[in-house]
């Protein structure tokens, strides 16, 4: 709520919130004095319409029509409230972090000052205050049913494509079988209950015509589900598609893309993304929910004053709202909390640091309660073991980081590959098509093999999985030749019939997965990239697990063995090397180290495993980063050109601030705005000459001496609410910037004083400023543009967009390929 | 005073003394029902500003309630946990001439062991332990409500919107065509890519003071939307700008 008791004018307009500018308490206060001193302007006012007056008219009423009231700044200020519109930003712009901050402090400012003067502004204050922990509670509160959501409704349409209960539509086959007591030993996920499609359709499970109706149904259904989701996307909200985190990594740095956390994404992306993940097809829901919390952090800002209208405070909000979205993904609070600072977040202050804490252990307990999986944990594979591990295990654990960093590259770079040819050809004309070709390539290979035939999760967690003596799948068919008096600890066993089996068929799943996913990440429906990276890790960290087991039975006097793994002991865990291998593959993906590794150890549970992870995850970094410079998600990044300045890497090049700015040696001059000479009529023209987000604003044309800095959107809006409402504002107004218009002479068009949307404090630096630091400047302030003088003179302007592209030039790629500014 | 005098004053505004003081100081008579006028205006002004903050704190509550509504379920269904939502399930292998079996039971947690689970029990006398001993037991719980509800609601949405969806694409322009006839359609189709300068100014100044009823602010705000998806889709399937 934004009451001010400011001014009896307050009740007018404070809902405008707070004042833009530079004035400070101490002014406010006599401001209110000074205008009660006005009677004319009472007069005008109290004799309009009956409509409670905009701040506008208010303003106008007074500074223009009414004569000899300029003469305390103090108070122009005051009454120059904002112009509905002013200060806000185009869709694909960049925020001024500069700005906005300084805006926040202002008003925080402001609300600290009143607080001491009435009850009412003092709890006001406080819960102003309180607002950003109450968002965080209502960010967690709303992220984690929404994944709640996704995964009961998720685990219960991947098993529609099989079969169907006729205990009640809605259980899945898990929750089907739940309390049958027809469940067997040897077939234990079959139950009377349960009712496959063959059973339904032709009334028998048995034979090679159920095997082809079952087939025949589970293509339909994904089919079916993958055209849904493809058209939902396409007709209700095409900013659905795809994982989202490059966007939200850009929103985040500061670039504005209207609509991209808005109600209806958040709405097609929960219910596109059950569809996309049971449709069977290589991809997760875990990058998609990121995108989800964020929106719902978005959509949540805007009960909130404070964050509904300071673009740097909302992202702020955006970075815990992704920690809670990791956090709900993998039930993984703290690693949530590093994802966003170590992959996602640009700017990410301590206070931040606490509430994402906050958000995401509120996301996580909410869905714990929600409790989705029926096995009280927030994932599907939640692991525990706690079988030690052999120092010499290393060696293989680093061969797996090895194989990780090359499938990273290897998927980034024929990822990239194919979605620029998306991009470019004909090939991005028929999103629908490429949806539905990919789902029955998928289907239709998945389905002869039963581990691709599972949903993803179920797989992952079938390889982390350690063997008991109780389970019944195939790669746990080991033969028992031991001593069966001793129960508990399991030794090494020799595979059985099963587990080759299994290997076969895991490996051909490896295959199709790898060959899969590059043509899966990117298509327009939501996709996450974690699970099959996981998944194709996982398979490969399990088939080296349970060869190294082997090797370790059948030669356990060889030297390297004799010492720890003695006959009879248990010492190789295949589940860990599937778990090892899961966080190489998304270490070379993504790139991330220590979110990653606290990732997978919550997803475990066990402390002694960190030391494999990490050496895993930083071996796939180095030979990720040997082959390729960039992550999945900045490589899309730069795919699409969005400006994002990448923080993390260092600029080299002895060039200087006067090599980059605009204009060029033989372009035309700089197009700047005088302080006290232009009309109307000229800036109109200029406007619509020029495509430039901002002017400067110099004393006169001769000495070029800076003014100030004005934006493009707030100088039209201005013009145009100018005039609109305010008598007398023709082409030949002329247009004032300075603290003090002079006197009108009679018979002459009225003045248009626009100080207020006037940026006073732009940055400036000297044209023989090294661009090292000038980058530096942009990254760390988060600037937009930056003002470049010689000697004082105002000499041309450095624009993100100029950086960005400087850098591109700099490392030898295309700078056109950098598209907004 | 004047002020107390005035119902529709608004009750807490802080610097209203300075106005008090002030304002006698320049009142003759005249400006006595100017004055009123003013702040009857004021009044209407801070009413309607304290509707639009009742408005904002109610859906801020509205949005809360629904999350603590979430919960409260969530809660509810636990405490309703019906005799289906819990049961203790026992692996056994096999054992001796006993083949594998798994007994699954509506039981407390405290007794979920394999004595109170395997019933009948297979074995008899001292084989019980060493056959109890190899049984692994796990209780699990589970809200079938939650999950009623979960596929309920996420199908009825569904529904909702490929209704909406096969409306949209299918009926609409169907009946456009009947109701305007085939030109209109066309038109309308170009003016969306829009980049006068001054056409945004105007989209704002225009919202912030449409005062129209509440079925024209649906329309408008329909039409909005749509122009919205329709921007995206272009710079998402035909530009290929984000997102690809």
């Amino acid at each position: 709520m934004s009451r001010q008791p400011v001014a009896p004018e307050g009740g007018a307009m404070d809902h405008r919130g707070f004042h833009q500018g530079s004035f400070n308490s101490f002014q406010s206060s006599s401001s209110d004095e000074d205008l009660m001193d006005i009677p004319g302007t009472a007069m005008d006012f109290s004799m309009r319409d009956d409509v409670p007056p905009l701040d506008g008219e208010i303003e106008e009423s007074r500074s223009y029509n009414g004569g000899g009231i300029g003469s305390s700044n103090r108070m122009m200020d005051f009454l120059e409230e904002p112009i509905p519109g002013v200060g806000t930003y185009d869709d694909f712009n960049t925020i001024d972090w500069v700005r906005e901050k300084s805006r926040d402090r202002d008003r925080h400012r402001e609300i600290t000052n009143k607080s001491k003067e009435s009850t009412w502004a003092l709890i006001h204050s406080v819960s102003d205050a309180f607002s950003g922990w109450l968002l965080m509670l209502l960010i967690g509160l709303l992220s984690g049913s929404l994944a709640g959501l996704i995964d009961i409704s998720a685990h219960w349409m991947t098993d529609l494509k099989e079969g169907i209960c006729t205990l009640g539509i809605w259980f899945n086959h898990e929750h089907c079988c739940w309390n049958s007591n027809h469940v067997t030993f040897e077939n234990r996920d079959k139950c009377p209950e349960w009712n496959s499609w063959s059973q339904l359709i032709i009334s028998t499970n048995e034979g090679a015509f159920a095997y082809i109706v079952n087939y025949f149904m589970y293509v339909l259904w994904a089919l079916l589900f993958a055209f849904l989701a493809v058209s939902l996307v396409k007709v209700f909200a095409p900013y659905a598609c795809g994982s989202g985190i490059p966007e939200i990594k850009t929103i985040l740095s500061g670039f504005i893309i209207r609509g991209y956390l808005g109600k209806w994404t958040l709405m097609i992306k929960t219910i596109t993304l059950v569809l996309a993940v049971s449709s069977g097809l290589s991809l997760g829901k875990e990058g998609p929910l990121v995108h989800v919390a964020c929106c719902c952090g978005n959509i949540l800002c805007h009960c909130f004053n404070k964050y509904r209208k300071n673009e740097a405070k909302r992202r702020e909000v955006l970075s815990a709202a992704a920690a809670a979205g990791v956090s709900v993904a993998f039930g993984a609070p703290i690693g949530g909390v590093l994802f966003s600072l170590e992959e996602v977040s640009y700017y990410f202050p301590l206070k931040t640091l606490w509430r994402s804490f906050f958000a995401a252990l509120v996301a996580a307990f909410t869905l714990r309660s929600i409790n989705p999986f029926g096995n009280s944990r927030l994932v599907l594979f939640y692991v525990e073991f706690h079988t030690p591990w052999h120092l010499f295990e290393l060696v293989p654990f680093i061969l797996l980081g090895i194989f990780g960093g090359l499938w990273g590259a290897l998927f980034i770079r024929t990822n990239i590959a194919w979605c620029r040819k998306r991009k470019t050809t004909q090939l991005g004309k028929y999103p629908v098509v490429e949806v539905l070709v990919v789902t029955a390539i998928t289907a239709i290979l998945a389905f002869p093999n039963e581990y691709t035939r599972v949903s993803t999760s179920e797989l992952i967690s079938e390889l982390f999985n350690d063997c008991g003596l109780l389970d019944s799948s195939k790669l746990c068919d080991y033969e028992n030749r031991f001593n069966t008096s001793k129960a508990g600890e399991l030794p090494d066993r020799p595979a059985g019939v099963g587990v080759y089996s299994a290997m076969w068929q895991l490996a051909l799943t490896l295959i199709l997965k790898i060959v899969i996913t590059i043509f899966t990440f990117g298509m327009k429906i939501p996709s996450g990239l974690f699970i099959p990276s996981m998944a194709v890790g996982a398979i490969a960290g399990r088939l080296l697990g349970v060869g190294m087991e082997q090797l370790a039975y059948y030669h356990h006097d060889w030297a390297i063995f004799n010492s720890w793994c003695s006959q009879g002991a248990d010492c190789i865990t295949p589940g860990l090397y599937a778990m090892v291998g899961a966080a190489a593959c998304l270490g070379g993906v993504t790139r991330m180290t220590v979110s990653l590794v606290v990732i997978m150890f919550e997803l475990t549970g066990g402390l002694e495993y960190i030391v494999p992870l990490m050496a895993a995850a930083m071996t796939s970094k180095w030979v990720a980063d040997a082959l390729g410079r960039e992550g999945i998600y900045d490589a899309h990044i730069r795919l699409n050109g969005y400006p994002f300045l990448e923080a993390k890497e260092e600029f080299a090049h002895k060039t200087l601030a006067m090599d980059v700015m605009k204009p060029r040696r033989n372009d035309p001059l700089l197009t700047v705005l005088t302080q006290d000479s232009m009309t109307v009529e000229d800036v109109e023209t200029i406007i619509s000459e020029t495509t430039y987000s901002g002017f400067p604003v110099v004393v006169s044309r001769e000495s070029q001496r800076l003014v100030g800095f004005v934006l493009r959107r707030d100088l039209i809006i201005s013009i145009e609410n100018a005039r609109k409402k305010q008598d007398g504002v023709v082409s030949t107004s002329v247009i004032y910037f300075t603290e003090h218009s002079p006197p009108v002479p009679p018979y002459t068009p009225p003045t248009l004083k626009l100080r207020n949307i006037l940026d006073l404090s732009p940055f400036t630096v000297t044209d023989l400023t090294p661009m090292e630091i000038v980058v530096d400047i942009f990254r760390k302030l988060g600037l937009r543009q930056c003002l470049v003088t010689h000697n004082g003179r105002l000499l041309g302007i450095i624009t993100k967009k100029d950086v960005l592209k400087h850098i591109a030039q700099m490392a030898n790629q295309d700078p056109d390929s950098i598209l907004f500014n | 005073m004047l002020f107390v005098a005035d119902p529709a004053r608004p009750v807490t505004r802080g610097p209203r003394r300075k106005c008090g003081r002030r304002s006698p100081s320049r009142s003759p008579a005249g400006s006595w029902s100017r004055g009123l006028r003013l702040w009857r205006l004021l009044g209407l002004a801070a009413m309607a500003t304290l509707w639009a903050g009742l408005l904002r704190l109610a859906s801020m509550l509205s949005l809360s309630c629904l999350a603590l509504s979430v919960l409260l379920l969530v809660q509810l269904s636990d405490a309703a946990k019906n005799s289906e939502d819990v049961r203790c399930k026992c692996i056994c292998p096999p054992y001796k001439d006993n083949s594998g079996h798994i007994y699954n039971k509506n039981i407390s947690q405290k007794d979920c062991d394999c004595l109170h689970v395997v019933d009948p029990m297979p074995v008899r006398g001292p084989d019980v332990e060493a056959y109890c001993l190899r049984c692994e037991c796990k209780y699990e719980e589970r809200s079938s409500v939650t999950i009623k509800v979960t596929i309920i609601i996420y199908l009825s949405i569904l529904g909702l919107l490929l209704l909406y969806m096969v409306y949209l694409t299918l009926v609409e322009p169907i009946l456009k065509r009947r109701l305007f006839g085939h030109s209109q359609l066309i038109q309308s189709d170009d003016d969306v890519g829009d980049h006068q300068p001054f056409a945004n100014a105007h989209d704002v100044l225009a919202r912030s003071r449409s005062r129209a009823n509440v079925l024209n602010k649906v329309e408008y705000a329909q039409q909005r939307w749509k122009l919205q998806v329709q921007e995206q889709r272009k710079s998402v399937f035909d530009r290929h700008v984000v997102l690809s």
